[in-house]
Protein backbone atom coordinates (compact mmCIF):
# COMPACT_ATOMS: atom_id res chain seq x y z
CA UNK A 1 0.00 0.00 0.00
CA UNK A 2 1.30 3.47 -0.89
CA UNK A 3 1.90 6.05 1.83
CA UNK A 4 -1.03 8.04 0.48
CA UNK A 5 -3.37 5.06 0.65
CA UNK A 6 -2.33 4.30 4.20
CA UNK A 7 -2.80 7.87 5.33
CA UNK A 8 -6.20 8.18 3.60
CA UNK A 9 -7.44 5.01 5.24
CA UNK A 10 -6.25 6.17 8.62
CA UNK A 11 -8.16 9.45 8.24
CA UNK A 12 -11.30 7.59 7.18
CA UNK A 13 -11.07 5.28 10.19
CA UNK A 14 -10.67 8.24 12.55
CA UNK A 15 -13.39 10.42 11.10
CA UNK A 16 -16.07 7.83 10.47
CA UNK A 17 -15.31 5.67 13.50
CA UNK A 18 -15.25 2.47 11.44
CA UNK A 19 -13.09 -0.65 11.69
CA UNK A 20 -9.93 -0.58 9.64
CA UNK A 21 -10.82 -3.85 7.87
CA UNK A 22 -13.94 -2.24 6.40
CA UNK A 23 -11.97 0.55 4.75
CA UNK A 24 -11.14 -1.26 1.51
CA UNK A 25 -10.21 0.66 -1.65
CA UNK A 26 -13.62 0.03 -3.17
CA UNK A 27 -15.55 1.06 -0.06
CA UNK A 28 -18.03 3.89 -0.63
CA UNK A 29 -18.10 6.45 2.16
CA UNK A 30 -21.88 6.72 2.14
CA UNK A 31 -23.01 3.23 1.05
CA UNK A 32 -20.46 1.11 2.92
CA UNK A 33 -19.02 3.21 5.73
CA UNK A 34 -22.11 4.90 7.14
CA UNK A 35 -21.17 8.48 6.25
CA UNK A 36 -23.73 11.17 5.46
CA UNK A 37 -23.22 14.12 3.13
CA UNK A 38 -21.80 16.33 5.91
CA UNK A 39 -19.38 13.58 6.93
CA UNK A 40 -18.02 13.48 3.37
CA UNK A 41 -17.54 17.26 3.35
CA UNK A 42 -15.54 16.98 6.55
CA UNK A 43 -13.54 14.03 5.21
CA UNK A 44 -12.49 16.00 2.14
CA UNK A 45 -11.42 18.87 4.41
CA UNK A 46 -9.36 16.44 6.45
CA UNK A 47 -7.66 15.19 3.25
CA UNK A 48 -6.90 18.78 2.23
CA UNK A 49 -5.34 19.48 5.59
CA UNK A 50 -3.35 16.24 5.80
CA UNK A 51 -1.95 16.35 2.26
CA UNK A 52 -1.69 20.11 1.76
CA UNK A 53 -3.83 19.98 -1.38
CA UNK A 54 -6.87 21.97 -2.47
CA UNK A 55 -9.88 19.94 -3.53
CA UNK A 56 -12.44 22.17 -5.28
CA UNK A 57 -16.14 21.43 -4.65
CA UNK A 58 -16.78 19.98 -8.12
CA UNK A 59 -13.90 17.54 -7.67
CA UNK A 60 -14.94 16.76 -4.08
CA UNK A 61 -18.39 15.70 -5.27
CA UNK A 62 -16.79 12.97 -7.41
CA UNK A 63 -14.81 11.53 -4.50
CA UNK A 64 -17.21 8.87 -3.23
CA UNK A 65 -14.91 5.92 -2.49
CA UNK A 66 -11.61 5.42 -0.71
CA UNK A 67 -9.95 4.76 -4.06
CA UNK A 68 -11.36 7.99 -5.53
CA UNK A 69 -9.67 9.91 -2.73
CA UNK A 70 -6.32 8.13 -3.09
CA UNK A 71 -6.28 8.59 -6.88
CA UNK A 72 -7.18 12.27 -6.70
CA UNK A 73 -4.56 13.06 -4.08
CA UNK A 74 -1.81 11.11 -5.88
CA UNK A 75 -2.65 12.88 -9.15
CA UNK A 76 -2.43 16.26 -7.41
CA UNK A 77 0.90 15.40 -5.83
CA UNK A 78 2.29 14.21 -9.16
CA UNK A 79 1.17 17.37 -10.94
CA UNK B 1 -57.87 25.67 18.35
CA UNK B 2 -58.28 23.72 21.58
CA UNK B 3 -61.86 22.67 20.92
CA UNK B 4 -61.04 18.97 20.95
CA UNK B 5 -60.26 19.08 24.68
CA UNK B 6 -62.79 19.85 27.37
CA UNK B 7 -60.41 19.48 30.32
CA UNK B 8 -56.63 19.40 30.47
CA UNK B 9 -55.02 16.01 31.00
CA UNK B 10 -52.90 15.26 34.08
CA UNK B 11 -49.13 15.07 33.69
CA UNK B 12 -46.69 13.03 35.77
CA UNK B 13 -42.93 12.50 35.89
CA UNK B 14 -41.83 8.96 35.01
CA UNK B 15 -38.12 9.33 34.34
CA UNK B 16 -35.22 11.52 35.47
CA UNK B 17 -31.62 12.05 34.41
CA UNK B 18 -28.89 14.41 35.52
CA UNK B 19 -25.32 15.43 34.81
CA UNK B 20 -24.05 18.23 37.05
CA UNK B 21 -21.00 19.27 39.07
CA UNK B 22 -21.81 16.66 41.73
CA UNK B 23 -21.57 13.94 39.08
CA UNK B 24 -23.64 11.89 36.68
CA UNK B 25 -26.71 9.93 37.71
CA UNK B 26 -29.68 10.93 39.86
CA UNK B 27 -28.98 8.58 42.78
CA UNK B 28 -25.31 9.51 42.97
CA UNK B 29 -25.88 13.26 42.74
CA UNK B 30 -28.70 13.25 45.29
CA UNK B 31 -26.66 11.28 47.80
CA UNK B 32 -23.80 13.78 47.51
CA UNK B 33 -26.16 16.72 47.77
CA UNK B 34 -27.76 15.44 50.97
CA UNK B 35 -24.26 14.89 52.37
CA UNK B 36 -23.61 18.64 51.87
CA UNK B 37 -20.89 18.07 49.26
CA UNK B 38 -19.88 20.86 46.91
CA UNK B 39 -19.10 20.46 43.18
CA UNK B 40 -17.32 23.80 42.84
CA UNK B 41 -13.60 23.64 41.93
CA UNK B 42 -10.86 25.58 40.15
CA UNK B 43 -11.61 25.62 36.42
CA UNK B 44 -9.91 22.78 34.52
CA UNK B 45 -11.39 23.17 31.03
CA UNK B 46 -9.21 26.17 30.12
CA UNK B 47 -6.59 28.43 31.68
CA UNK B 48 -8.60 30.96 33.69
CA UNK B 49 -5.69 32.72 35.42
CA UNK B 50 -6.34 35.97 33.50
CA UNK B 51 -9.94 36.17 34.69
CA UNK B 52 -11.29 37.60 37.96
CA UNK B 53 -13.45 34.45 38.38
CA UNK B 54 -11.37 31.26 38.27
CA UNK B 55 -13.76 28.70 39.74
CA UNK B 56 -16.81 26.87 38.44
CA UNK B 57 -18.91 23.76 38.77
CA UNK B 58 -17.70 21.37 36.08
CA UNK B 59 -19.15 17.93 35.44
CA UNK B 60 -16.36 15.71 36.84
CA UNK B 61 -14.44 13.55 34.35
CA UNK B 62 -14.07 9.86 35.06
CA UNK B 63 -15.73 6.48 34.65
CA UNK B 64 -19.49 6.03 34.78
CA UNK B 65 -19.03 3.47 37.53
CA UNK B 66 -17.72 6.26 39.77
CA UNK B 67 -20.62 8.56 38.91
CA UNK B 68 -18.46 10.70 36.65
CA UNK B 69 -18.49 11.51 32.94
CA UNK B 70 -16.50 9.61 30.34
CA UNK B 71 -18.16 10.64 27.05
CA UNK B 72 -17.10 7.50 25.19
CA UNK B 73 -19.34 5.50 27.50
CA UNK B 74 -22.37 7.52 26.34
CA UNK B 75 -21.87 8.82 22.80
CA UNK B 76 -20.09 7.18 19.81
CA UNK B 77 -16.81 8.98 19.11
CA UNK B 78 -17.91 9.73 15.55
CA UNK B 79 -20.98 11.61 16.83
CA UNK B 80 -19.23 13.55 19.61
CA UNK B 81 -17.62 15.97 17.17
CA UNK B 82 -21.04 16.87 15.78
CA UNK B 83 -22.12 18.17 19.18
CA UNK B 84 -21.00 21.07 21.29
CA UNK B 85 -20.61 20.05 24.94
CA UNK B 86 -24.09 21.38 25.82
CA UNK B 87 -25.59 18.77 23.46
CA UNK B 88 -23.32 16.03 24.79
CA UNK B 89 -24.43 16.72 28.36
CA UNK B 90 -28.09 16.71 27.26
CA UNK B 91 -27.55 13.32 25.60
CA UNK B 92 -26.11 11.90 28.81
CA UNK B 93 -28.98 13.12 31.02
CA UNK B 94 -31.62 12.20 28.42
CA UNK B 95 -30.22 8.68 28.12
CA UNK B 96 -30.51 8.19 31.88
CA UNK B 97 -34.02 9.69 31.96
CA UNK B 98 -35.39 7.65 29.05
CA UNK B 99 -33.91 4.41 30.39
CA UNK B 100 -35.25 5.23 33.85
CA UNK B 101 -38.76 5.73 32.44
CA UNK B 102 -38.72 2.30 30.78
CA UNK B 103 -40.53 3.82 27.80
CA UNK B 104 -39.83 2.00 24.54
CA UNK B 105 -42.20 2.96 21.72
CA UNK B 106 -43.48 -0.10 19.92
CA UNK B 107 -45.55 1.44 17.15
CA UNK B 108 -45.48 4.44 14.86
CA UNK B 109 -48.31 5.92 16.96
CA UNK B 110 -46.15 5.54 20.08
CA UNK B 111 -43.25 7.30 18.38
CA UNK B 112 -45.51 10.11 17.10
CA UNK B 113 -46.88 10.63 20.61
CA UNK B 114 -43.41 11.12 22.15
CA UNK B 115 -41.80 14.55 21.83
CA UNK B 116 -38.69 16.35 23.02
CA UNK B 117 -38.28 19.85 24.46
CA UNK B 118 -34.75 20.55 25.71
CA UNK B 119 -33.63 24.14 26.03
CA UNK B 120 -30.39 25.96 26.72
CA UNK B 121 -29.59 29.48 27.80
CA UNK B 122 -26.61 30.05 25.54
CA UNK B 123 -26.05 26.92 23.43
CA UNK B 124 -22.80 26.27 21.59
CA UNK B 125 -20.88 29.34 22.67
CA UNK B 126 -17.44 27.61 22.80
CA UNK B 127 -17.99 26.19 19.30
CA UNK B 128 -19.03 29.59 17.95
CA UNK B 129 -15.95 31.15 19.55
CA UNK B 130 -13.55 28.58 18.05
CA UNK B 131 -14.99 28.99 14.59
CA UNK B 132 -14.96 32.79 14.84
CA UNK B 133 -11.22 32.56 15.52
CA UNK B 134 -10.76 30.50 12.33
CA UNK B 135 -12.66 33.09 10.30
CA UNK B 136 -10.65 35.88 11.94
CA UNK B 137 -7.44 34.09 10.95
CA UNK B 138 -8.53 34.05 7.29
CA UNK B 139 -9.47 30.38 7.36
CA UNK B 140 -13.17 30.70 6.59
CA UNK B 141 -12.96 27.67 4.29
CA UNK B 142 -11.73 25.50 7.18
CA UNK B 143 -15.02 25.65 9.06
CA UNK B 144 -16.42 22.22 9.75
CA UNK B 145 -19.76 21.36 8.15
CA UNK B 146 -20.80 20.43 11.68
CA UNK B 147 -20.15 23.91 13.10
CA UNK B 148 -23.70 25.25 12.76
CA UNK B 149 -25.58 22.08 13.74
CA UNK B 150 -23.34 21.56 16.76
CA UNK B 151 -23.98 25.10 18.04
CA UNK B 152 -27.75 25.43 17.49
CA UNK B 153 -29.74 25.22 20.72
CA UNK B 154 -32.60 23.07 19.41
CA UNK B 155 -30.13 20.41 18.23
CA UNK B 156 -30.14 18.94 21.74
CA UNK B 157 -33.80 18.08 21.15
CA UNK B 158 -32.91 17.01 17.61
CA UNK B 159 -30.19 14.56 18.65
CA UNK B 160 -32.34 13.00 21.38
CA UNK B 161 -35.21 12.49 18.95
CA UNK B 162 -32.90 10.91 16.37
CA UNK B 163 -31.33 8.56 18.91
CA UNK B 164 -34.68 7.23 20.14
CA UNK B 165 -36.95 7.75 17.13
CA UNK B 166 -39.26 10.09 19.06
CA UNK B 167 -41.32 11.73 16.31
CA UNK B 168 -43.69 13.92 18.34
CA UNK B 169 -43.31 17.68 18.89
CA UNK B 170 -39.64 18.67 18.66
CA UNK B 171 -39.17 21.98 20.35
CA UNK B 172 -36.74 24.05 22.36
CA UNK B 173 -36.74 26.91 24.85
CA UNK B 174 -34.33 29.84 25.17
CA UNK B 175 -35.06 32.09 28.13
CA UNK B 176 -31.64 32.48 29.77
CA UNK B 177 -31.68 31.18 33.34
CA UNK B 178 -35.43 30.48 33.28
CA UNK B 179 -35.04 28.02 30.38
CA UNK B 180 -35.23 24.83 32.45
CA UNK B 181 -38.52 25.66 34.17
CA UNK B 182 -40.04 27.00 30.96
CA UNK B 183 -39.11 23.78 29.14
CA UNK B 184 -40.67 21.58 31.82
CA UNK B 185 -43.78 23.74 32.07
CA UNK B 186 -44.29 24.15 28.34
CA UNK B 187 -43.72 20.44 27.71
CA UNK B 188 -46.22 19.55 30.45
CA UNK B 189 -48.76 21.81 28.75
CA UNK B 190 -48.22 20.08 25.40
CA UNK B 191 -49.17 16.82 27.11
CA UNK B 192 -52.06 18.42 29.02
CA UNK B 193 -53.45 19.83 25.78
CA UNK B 194 -53.05 16.60 23.83
CA UNK B 195 -50.15 17.39 21.50
CA UNK B 196 -48.14 14.50 22.94
CA UNK B 197 -48.47 11.68 25.48
CA UNK B 198 -44.84 11.85 26.57
CA UNK B 199 -42.22 14.60 26.46
CA UNK B 200 -38.52 14.31 27.16
CA UNK B 201 -37.98 17.77 28.62
CA UNK B 202 -35.38 19.85 30.40
CA UNK B 203 -32.38 22.09 30.01
CA UNK B 204 -28.68 21.85 29.30
CA UNK B 205 -25.72 24.22 29.50
CA UNK B 206 -21.94 24.15 28.98
CA UNK B 207 -20.64 27.71 29.00
CA UNK B 208 -17.52 27.21 31.15
CA UNK B 209 -15.25 28.38 28.37
CA UNK B 210 -12.96 31.40 28.07
CA UNK B 211 -15.56 33.44 26.23
CA UNK B 212 -18.44 32.36 28.48
CA UNK B 213 -16.62 33.10 31.72
CA UNK B 214 -15.15 36.37 30.39
CA UNK B 215 -18.61 37.48 29.26
CA UNK B 216 -20.23 36.91 32.65
CA UNK B 217 -17.21 38.52 34.35
CA UNK B 218 -17.73 41.56 32.14
CA UNK B 219 -21.37 41.68 33.28
CA UNK B 220 -20.06 41.67 36.89
CA UNK B 221 -22.29 38.71 37.67
CA UNK B 222 -19.77 36.16 38.98
CA UNK B 223 -18.23 35.53 42.39
CA UNK B 224 -14.58 36.66 42.39
CA UNK B 225 -13.63 36.68 46.06
CA UNK B 226 -13.41 32.94 46.70
CA UNK B 227 -10.96 31.70 44.04
CA UNK B 228 -8.82 30.14 46.79
CA UNK B 229 -11.87 28.61 48.56
CA UNK B 230 -14.09 27.29 45.73
CA UNK B 231 -16.41 25.30 48.01
CA UNK B 232 -17.37 28.47 49.85
CA UNK B 233 -18.05 30.67 46.82
CA UNK B 234 -21.72 29.86 46.22
CA UNK B 235 -23.46 31.13 49.38
CA UNK B 236 -27.05 32.16 48.72
CA UNK B 237 -28.45 34.64 51.29
CA UNK B 238 -25.17 34.72 53.23
CA UNK B 239 -23.89 38.22 53.92
CA UNK B 240 -20.50 37.49 52.32
CA UNK B 241 -21.91 36.39 48.95
CA UNK B 242 -20.47 38.26 45.98
CA UNK B 243 -21.95 36.80 42.80
CA UNK B 244 -22.96 33.50 41.25
CA UNK B 245 -20.66 30.61 40.42
CA UNK B 246 -20.93 29.27 36.88
CA UNK B 247 -21.97 25.63 36.60
CA UNK B 248 -22.56 23.25 33.72
CA UNK B 249 -24.74 20.21 33.21
CA UNK B 250 -28.14 19.00 32.15
CA UNK B 251 -31.35 17.90 33.81
CA UNK B 252 -33.96 15.91 31.90
CA UNK B 253 -37.39 14.65 32.93
CA UNK B 254 -39.67 12.25 31.12
CA UNK B 255 -43.15 13.78 31.44
CA UNK B 256 -46.12 11.57 30.71
CA UNK B 257 -49.90 11.70 30.63
CA UNK B 258 -51.17 10.10 33.86
CA UNK B 259 -53.37 7.39 32.32
CA UNK B 260 -50.69 6.50 29.78
CA UNK B 261 -48.22 6.02 32.63
CA UNK B 262 -50.68 3.96 34.69
CA UNK B 263 -51.61 1.76 31.76
CA UNK B 264 -48.02 0.70 31.15
CA UNK B 265 -47.28 0.35 34.87
CA UNK B 266 -44.65 3.06 34.90
CA UNK B 267 -43.05 4.21 38.14
CA UNK B 268 -44.47 7.67 38.89
CA UNK B 269 -42.23 10.11 40.77
CA UNK B 270 -44.54 13.11 41.03
CA UNK B 271 -47.24 15.09 39.29
CA UNK B 272 -46.73 18.45 37.61
CA UNK B 273 -49.66 20.40 39.03
CA UNK B 274 -48.97 24.01 38.20
CA UNK B 275 -46.87 26.36 36.11
CA UNK B 276 -46.73 30.15 36.10
CA UNK B 277 -44.85 32.78 34.13
CA UNK B 278 -44.30 36.52 34.17
CA UNK B 279 -42.15 39.29 32.74
CA UNK B 280 -40.53 42.14 34.68
CA UNK B 281 -40.66 44.78 31.93
CA UNK B 282 -37.98 46.55 33.94
CA UNK B 283 -34.26 45.96 33.25
CA UNK B 284 -32.14 43.62 31.12
CA UNK B 285 -30.27 42.01 34.03
CA UNK B 286 -31.59 43.37 37.36
CA UNK B 287 -34.81 42.23 39.05
CA UNK B 288 -37.46 44.81 39.83
CA UNK B 289 -38.13 46.27 43.27
CA UNK B 290 -39.61 43.64 45.59
CA UNK B 291 -39.10 41.08 42.82
CA UNK B 292 -42.63 41.66 41.68
CA UNK B 293 -42.07 39.44 38.62
CA UNK B 294 -41.06 36.50 40.80
CA UNK B 295 -44.11 37.05 43.01
CA UNK B 296 -46.46 37.09 40.03
CA UNK B 297 -44.89 33.95 38.47
CA UNK B 298 -45.28 32.02 41.74
CA UNK B 299 -48.82 33.30 42.21
CA UNK B 300 -49.72 32.25 38.67
CA UNK B 301 -48.36 28.75 39.32
CA UNK B 302 -50.47 28.41 42.49
CA UNK B 303 -53.55 29.64 40.66
CA UNK B 304 -52.87 27.23 37.80
CA UNK B 305 -52.60 24.35 40.28
CA UNK B 306 -55.52 25.56 42.40
CA UNK B 307 -53.43 25.22 45.57
CA UNK B 308 -53.01 27.64 48.46
CA UNK B 309 -49.72 28.48 50.22
CA UNK B 310 -50.57 26.26 53.21
CA UNK B 311 -50.43 23.22 50.89
CA UNK B 312 -46.79 23.83 49.93
CA UNK B 313 -43.96 22.66 52.17
CA UNK B 314 -40.78 23.25 50.14
CA UNK B 315 -39.44 25.93 47.80
CA UNK B 316 -36.38 25.37 45.66
CA UNK B 317 -35.26 28.97 45.25
CA UNK B 318 -33.62 30.56 42.26
CA UNK B 319 -31.12 31.86 44.88
CA UNK B 320 -28.04 32.39 42.72
CA UNK B 321 -25.82 33.96 45.42
CA UNK B 322 -25.87 37.44 43.90
CA UNK B 323 -25.99 40.35 46.37
CA UNK B 324 -29.23 41.77 45.01
CA UNK B 325 -31.33 38.88 43.73
CA UNK B 326 -31.36 36.55 46.74
CA UNK B 327 -33.00 38.92 49.21
CA UNK B 328 -35.50 40.18 46.65
CA UNK B 329 -36.65 36.62 45.95
CA UNK B 330 -36.88 36.00 49.70
CA UNK B 331 -39.07 39.08 50.03
CA UNK B 332 -41.36 37.86 47.22
CA UNK B 333 -41.66 34.38 48.78
CA UNK B 334 -42.48 35.91 52.18
CA UNK B 335 -45.18 38.01 50.57
CA UNK B 336 -46.65 35.00 48.74
CA UNK B 337 -46.75 32.75 51.81
CA UNK B 338 -47.78 35.38 54.33
CA UNK B 339 -48.37 33.81 57.75
CA UNK B 340 -47.59 30.37 56.29
CA UNK B 341 -43.99 31.44 55.60
CA UNK B 342 -42.73 30.19 58.96
CA UNK B 343 -43.87 26.66 58.10
CA UNK B 344 -41.98 26.17 54.84
CA UNK B 345 -38.43 25.19 54.03
CA UNK B 346 -36.66 27.00 51.19
CA UNK B 347 -33.18 26.14 49.99
CA UNK B 348 -30.87 26.98 47.13
CA UNK B 349 -29.20 23.90 45.66
CA UNK B 350 -27.02 26.29 43.63
CA UNK B 351 -24.93 26.48 46.82
CA UNK B 352 -23.60 23.00 45.94
CA UNK B 353 -23.46 23.02 42.13
CA UNK B 354 -23.37 26.68 41.10
CA UNK B 355 -25.70 28.24 38.57
CA UNK B 356 -26.34 25.99 35.57
CA UNK B 357 -28.05 28.83 33.65
CA UNK B 358 -30.45 27.21 31.16
CA UNK B 359 -30.14 23.84 32.90
CA UNK B 360 -30.73 25.24 36.39
CA UNK B 361 -34.53 24.97 36.43
CA UNK B 362 -34.41 21.43 35.09
CA UNK B 363 -31.87 20.05 37.58
CA UNK B 364 -33.71 21.89 40.35
CA UNK B 365 -36.91 20.22 39.14
CA UNK B 366 -35.17 16.89 39.72
CA UNK B 367 -34.13 18.01 43.24
CA UNK B 368 -37.64 19.26 44.06
CA UNK B 369 -39.13 15.92 43.04
CA UNK B 370 -36.56 14.02 45.08
CA UNK B 371 -37.34 16.29 48.05
CA UNK B 372 -40.96 15.12 47.78
CA UNK B 373 -40.03 11.47 47.25
CA UNK B 374 -37.68 11.30 50.25
CA UNK B 375 -39.39 13.97 52.37
CA UNK B 376 -36.12 15.82 52.80
CA UNK B 377 -35.11 19.40 52.01
CA UNK B 378 -31.61 19.60 50.47
CA UNK B 379 -29.29 22.09 52.20
CA UNK B 380 -28.16 25.63 51.41
CA UNK B 381 -24.40 25.36 51.83
CA UNK B 382 -22.29 28.21 53.21
CA UNK B 383 -25.26 30.02 54.74
CA UNK B 384 -23.58 31.05 58.00
CA UNK B 385 -24.97 34.52 58.52
CA UNK B 386 -27.92 35.70 56.43
CA UNK B 387 -27.81 39.27 55.16
CA UNK B 388 -31.51 39.53 55.91
CA UNK B 389 -33.47 37.79 58.65
CA UNK B 390 -36.57 35.82 57.76
CA UNK B 391 -39.09 33.50 59.36
CA UNK B 392 -38.48 31.13 56.43
CA UNK B 393 -36.18 28.22 57.24
CA UNK B 394 -33.50 28.30 54.56
CA UNK B 395 -32.07 24.88 55.45
CA UNK B 396 -28.61 26.18 56.27
CA UNK B 397 -25.68 23.79 55.91
CA UNK B 398 -27.49 20.47 56.54
CA UNK B 399 -30.39 18.69 54.84
CA UNK B 400 -33.59 18.51 56.89
CA UNK B 401 -36.28 15.86 57.07
CA UNK B 402 -39.56 17.58 56.35
CA UNK B 403 -43.13 16.42 55.58
CA UNK B 404 -42.91 17.53 51.93
CA UNK B 405 -45.80 16.66 49.57
CA UNK B 406 -45.80 19.74 47.34
CA UNK B 407 -42.74 21.65 46.13
CA UNK B 408 -42.40 24.91 44.24
CA UNK B 409 -39.33 25.62 42.08
CA UNK B 410 -38.34 29.07 40.80
CA UNK B 411 -36.17 30.26 37.93
CA UNK B 412 -35.61 33.81 36.76
CA UNK B 413 -33.64 34.96 33.73
CA UNK B 414 -31.91 37.95 32.15
CA UNK B 415 -34.40 39.97 30.19
CA UNK B 416 -36.79 39.91 33.14
CA UNK B 417 -38.32 36.49 32.54
CA UNK B 418 -39.69 34.46 35.46
CA UNK B 419 -41.09 30.96 35.77
CA UNK B 420 -42.33 28.79 38.64
CA UNK B 421 -43.41 25.18 38.61
CA UNK B 422 -45.24 23.07 41.20
CA UNK B 423 -44.81 19.34 41.79
CA UNK B 424 -46.94 17.12 44.04
CA UNK B 425 -46.42 13.63 45.40
CA UNK B 426 -47.48 10.96 42.90
CA UNK B 427 -51.26 10.45 42.79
Amino acid sequence: MSDTAEKVKKIVVEHLGVEEAKVTSEASFIDDLGADSLDTVELVMAFEEAFGVEIPDDAAEKITTVKDAIDYIEAQKAA
Amino acid sequence: MFGSLTTPRRVVVTGMGIACPLGVGVANVWQRMLASESGIRSISQFDATDLPAQIAGEVPSGPKAEGKLELNEWIPVKDQKKMDRFIQLAMVAATEAVEDSGWVPKSEDDRNATGVMIGSGIGGLPTISENALLVGAGKARRLSPFFIPSALINLASGHVSIKYGFKGPNHSVVTACATGVHALGDAARLIALGDADLMVAGGTEAAISDIGMAGFCAARALSTGFNDRPHEASRPWDKERDGFVMGEGAGILVLEELEHARKRGAKIYAEVIGYGMSGDAYHITAPAEGHDGAYRAMKAALKNAAVTPDQIQYVNAHGTSTPMGDDLELEAVEKLFGDQAKKIAMSSTKSAIGHLLGAAGAVEGVFSILAIRDRVAPPTLNLHEPSRDSVIDRVALQAQERPIDVALSNSFGFGGTNASILFRRAP
